[in-house]
């Protein structure tokens, strides 16, 4: 409370009556628009809180005169982003795979958008950016195919997906596990054999031993000189990438007991466009053919 | 001046305590038509202010095709700001920011030099303030015409003046805010769209505004914008001191004050005859007299109706005046045993003190003054108008390719400042034998290929470099691309790593 309101000589102003340390304060009050401008705001407050979500109740809360929520502005966005895509999608769809990759304005939106849907169902396996993972997960980004690397070659690899039971035309091979086939003696003569493709076989008189059983158990499905048959899938010996490793050993243990990778159909699971806008992403990675 | 603030316990005592009141109602100003120097000065600049804010939009400058012509266009959506021959893109924003700071300084020094100028003359506030009462002035007369009016009866003459005047408010108001609208966008189109309805909500939003704040502000509020709201006048004691000039009333002259008849004697009296011209006069309603003051806006029109006087009764001008302190001190200090009067203008002359101009505040503001603008023009001067961002891939760092040859890659922003659209051929130094192809054409890859850059804007490219086979590579590599011309000259380069499998 003020306790001593003085009259100060020189302005002939009052002071507000506090006193601090000897310092005192002349009242020099405030203009009363200002005080209104205050109860404005205090007016606009009330009214907000009465037609827009507010009070906090023990079941909910007061959602406000005009019914108004964020959720339902999400869902109006989201319903409007889909009906502005729908013609690009529609383009899509109907577009050669070629088509999309040699048109700036369709090679732009699938690839903008298959950076999502490949983040979303291909990185687990391929990772981020297409660079596979150790354990026979392939690199989509190098120029060696298995299954080929044209566009409609990706997309068919896509739409049925390899060596799984739920889709039929899935594509499909099978490498006999060669330990109940040969002796471990020949399947070392045979790596030794795979080994002289890339100029890194040491013994010779075992590869050559390894040269007639590769004839007759590896060229159907290798190729004679290793370079792959990607009609059965047979990946290419002769080049410097390995899915499985390409090491003596590990080519020893793919011989024997071989691991073959699955991938599942995406037919049915994503959209045709997507499926479209993801096979040329892929072929944009690097590797297409 | 030092003015004693004490109370003085007695007087304070013997005074009854009003109650005290929280809110006060505004006591409304009523200043007086004058005429004089900074009169002619105040209007001179409101008319230089005001025509080159309502037609600096108007003013072309060709910038060829695609371009917009406008000489100065603040392009938000376009995100590029055009002043002249300067073009300003987002990344080079440090140059608007190079822009406040000159002004502020510059303030600050102007300040520190001849007081609240920029209150008194160049505020916007204070330019559209003088605007008003101007027309004010036209329609309901002068000071004593317009209080009349004000306590007068409610009659016809009464309306009539107050909605010409409000009128004529509201329409000046409407220019400002839409002419303010004219810098963020063609000037010719928008008021075209703005008449037709077809203009944006938000230019008719800022058109709202503007026309709001400008009738509001310089209308009702004028002189308690300055006194309540604005924060500079709280801050700008700091660049002033003794040596800046403001508008001072030199008490050793004029007191002690008292009213003057024709003939008496000036022996024994000041100068001030307290007839009240200079609180008149003044747009914020102070009395100079009381010294220094918060209210003060330093626009000097107290000495223009205060020199007026002095002409009448005789006695020399200057007894408001711009001064500084130090001088105010000086003469006060040599008139002490000067009785008041006449006697003491040849005492105060001899020791009058010239302003110091050359002090250590004004040298540093003068100083970092200097600075940012030198490094301004460097920066303006060094402007490239390529610019070129290389991005390496992360996932994977690089790539084994089936011959054994490593391949990595890279996303190219070329930043084109110019108006065609160009074309470059990109060079690899520090990877001898390195194949260079970009997505979408591969088929001329090569040591170096063609990169197109769009005029005025941005573009994305992902190049691949591929090592030689059978190179030993270290995993790490530093590499230089380059961006050569048209004309064989190299426009722009960026370094970045080639990395390869650990040996």
């Amino acid at each position: 409370m003020p306790t001593k309101i003085e009259k100060d000589a020189l302005t002939g102003k009052l002071t507000t009556g506090h006193e601090w340390d000897g310092i005192k304060e002349l009242n020099t009050p405030l203009p009363k628009w200002w005080l209104y401008i205050l109860y404005a705001t205090i007016i606009w407050s009330a009214v907000w809180a009465l037609l827009f979500p507010s009070f906090p109740g023990l079941s909910g809360h007061f959602g406000g005169v005009l019914g108004w929520t964020k959720r339902e502005d999400i869902a109006r966005e989201m319903a409007a982003v889909v009906d502005a895509r729908a013609p690009m999608f529609e383009r899509i769809r109907s577009s050669d795979l070629e088509e999309i990759r040699r048109d700036p304005t369709l090679l732009r939106f699938a690839t903008a958008g298959a950076r999502q849907a490949f983040a979303d169902n291909c990185a687990p396996c391929h990772g981020s950016g297409g660079e596979g993972r150790p354990g026979g997960f392939p690199s989509l980004i190098d120029d060696d195919w298995i299954w080929g690397g044209t566009l409609e070659d990706i997309a068919f690899t896509i739409r049925h997906g390899i060596r799984n039971a739920q889709d039929e035309e899935a594509r499909q091979s099978q490498m006999p596990a060669y330990a109940q086939i040969l002796s471990r003696r020949e399947i070392e003569d045979v790596a030794e054999f795979v080994l002289s493709f890339t100029n890194r076989a040491t013994d010779a008189e075992a590869a050559r031993r390894g040269e007639s059983i590769y004839a007759e158990n590896c060229v159907a499905c290798h190729g004679e000189q290793g370079e792959g048959v990607r009609a059965v899938g047979g990946p290419a010996l002769n080049d410097a990438i390995w899915l499985y490793g390409g090491s003596r050993e590990q080519i020893i243990a793919q011989i024997a007991n071989p691991r073959m990778g699955v991938m599942p159909p995406w037919q049915g699971r994503l959209d045709e466009a997507i499926i479209r806008m993801l096979a040329v992403y892929v072929h944009t990675l690097g590797g297409g053919e | 001046m030092r003015v004693d603030r004490t109370l003085k316990p007695a007087e304070a005592s013997a005074t009854p305590t009003p109650p005290t009141r929280l809110y006060a109602n505004r006591v409304k100003v009523y200043p007086a038509r004058v005429h004089g120097t900074f009169r002619t000065a105040k209007y001179a600049f409101l008319v230089f202010a005001l025509v080159v804010y309502y037609t600096l939009p108007w003013l072309r400058w060709p910038r060829g095709e695609g371009a917009p012509d406008q000489l100065v266009l603040l392009d938000f959506a376009g995100r590029r700001f055009y002043l002249g021959p300067i073009e300003i893109w987002p990344q080079e924003i440090y140059l608007v920011t190079g822009l406040l700071i000159l002004s502020a300084i510059g303030l600050f020094l102007v300040s520190s030099l001849f007081g609240r100028v920029w209150c008194g003359y160049a505020c916007p506030q204070t330019v559209w303030t003088d605007l008003f009462m101007w027309i004010e002035r036209r329609i309901e007369g002068d000071r004593n015409a317009r209080m009349k009016l004000d306590q007068g009866p409610r009659d016809a003459a009464y309306w009539r003046k107050k909605v010409t005047k409000h009128a004529l408010w509201l329409v000046i108001a409407f220019l400002t805010g839409g002419s303010f609208v004219l810098y963020v966008q063609d000037a010719p189109t928008a008021v075209r769209d703005i008449f037709t309805g077809e203009a944006g909500a938000w230019t008719y939003t800022f058109v709202g505004l503007l026309t709001f704040t400008t009738y509001t502000l310089a209308g009702w509020a004028r002189e308690q914008v300055c006194t309540y709201m604005c924060p500079w006048p709280r801050f700008q004691a700091a660049m002033l001191d003794e040596q800046s000039l403001i508008v001072t009333y030199r008490a050793w002259r004029g007191e002690p004050r008292g009213k003057h008849k024709q003939g008496e004697p000036w022996e024994g009296r000041g100068d001030c005859i307290d007839c009240r011209q200079c609180v008149n006069v003044c747009p914020t309603g102070i009395d100079i007299r009381d010294g220094q003051q918060l209210e003060c806006i330093g626009c000097g029109l107290c000495i223009d109706a205060c020199n007026a006087v002095m002409d009448k009764i005789g006695r020399p001008r200057g007894l408001i005046a711009l001064d500084t302190l130090a001088d105010v001190q000086a003469c006060e200090r040599a008139v002490a045993n000067t009785p008041p009067g006449p006697a003491r203008i040849p005492v105060a002359e001899a020791a009058h003190q010239r302003m110091k101009i050359i002090r250590p505040r004004t040298m540093i503001y003068a100083g970092v003054l200097s600075l940012v603008a030198a490094v301004m023009l460097l920066a303006l001067a060094t402007r490239s108008v390529t610019d070129l961002s290389v991005l390496r891939d992360r996932a994977p760092v690089y790539v084994l390719l089936s011959d054994g040859s490593v391949r990595n890659a890279y996303t190219l922003k070329i930043v084109n400042k110019t108006h065609e659209a160009r074309v470059f051929a990109l060079h690899l130094d520090g990877l001898p034998g390195a194949t260079l192809a970009a997505i979408g054409a591969e088929d001329v890859a090569g040591s170096t290929i063609p990169l197109a850059a769009k005029p005025d804007g941005v573009e994305s490219h992902r190049v691949y470099v591929t090592a030689p086979v059978g190179a030993v590579l270290p995993e790490s590599t530093t590499v230089t691309f380059r961006l050569i011309d048209a004309s064989g000259r190299e426009a722009t380069r960026a370094e970045s790593v080639f990395l390869a499998p650990r040996r």
